[in-house]
């Protein structure tokens, strides 16, 4: 009962929340996934929750300049979206040589 | 933000962009996955806009539900001969334990500090001051993702161009 009152209303706390719950499903596809595509899926998650978490601040906390946590959200979406350009051409050009983007296998690296 | 309208919306939003990520961890077919991703970036943007950062909602919608998941596609259709699965690797229960620890100790954090809590209302119009913002104190940041934008994209083609 007293969960169903915490929740009937949105505060800085439950948005916190569901980012670390993002970011952690986000950290656990990264870790665990053998496709290198479902790896990047994980850290796109992940950037999505963190994401949140700056929307939230500047959308709850004292500032006096708050929209510039949505400035750093537009620069994180510049940024991942040239990391998944790389990442899947480089999954690409991998599976060309190796037949297989199974991260267990890419292992020519290792020493 | 006390308005039920918007206290529902968000936490439908949020069982729908949670449930949807869950579900890249269960679904077995690599395809189906990313048909969730989407799902759970339309469920963050949907998210974006209740907490009124509608002009973010808008770039994430076109960035990463129409962009990068297009390119996710595109990547998985590139490896035919690869494994479709979506199975896990020997990291399984490592990642679930560290995963367990990010919740609990970011939902420590949140709970025990005392955040100073503007109480203002939402935002009426985004777009203009991210503009400025974007062109006076962080003009230098914006240049140079422009400039990492096409060293990214020379290195995408310089990649896969075969030679």
């Amino acid at each position: 009962m007293s969960i169903v009152l915490l929740a009937a209303r949105v505060d800085l706390e439950h948005v916190l929340i569901v980012g670390a719950v993002l970011f952690a499903i986000g950290l656990y596809v990264a870790l665990s996934k053998r496709n290198a595509v479902a790896v990047l899926m994980g850290i796109e998650l992940m950037l999505n929750a963190v994401n949140l978490t700056f929307i939230a601040f500047a959308r709850f906390v004292e500032s006096p300049r708050p929209l510039d946590g949505h400035v750093f959200v537009i620069f994180v979406i510049t940024v991942a979206a040239a990391e998944a350009a790389v990442a899947l051409a480089l999954a690409v050009a991998v599976y060309r040589h190796r037949e297989t983007i199974d991260v267990g296998k890419i292992s020519l690296l290792r020493w | 933000m006390d308005d039920l309208g918007v206290v529902i919306a968000f936490w439908a939003l949020a069982a729908m962009t949670i449930g949807a990520a869950a579900m890249l961890i269960l679904v077995r077919n690599l395809m189906h996955a990313i048909l969730f991703l989407i799902l759970s970036f339309v469920g963050v943007a949907g998210l974006y806009i209740t907490l009124s950062a509608d002009f973010v909602a808008v770039a994430q919608v076109l960035i990463y539900a129409g962009a990068i998941s297009v390119l996710m596609i595109f990547a998985v259709m590139l490896t035919p001969l690869s494994e479709r699965d979506n199975s896990g690797n020997f990291l399984q229960l490592p990642a679930l334990v560290l995963s367990g620890l990010v919740i609990a100790g970011v939902t420590f954090v949140a709970l025990e500090t005392e955040w100073r809590e503007a109480g203002r209302g939402s935002f009426d119009t985004t777009a203009a001051e991210i503009g400025e913002a974007l062109l006076s104190p962080f003009v230098l940041p914006f240049e140079i993702a422009s400039v990492l934008l096409v060293a990214a994209m020379i290195g995408a083609i310089v990649i896969v161009r075969d030679d």
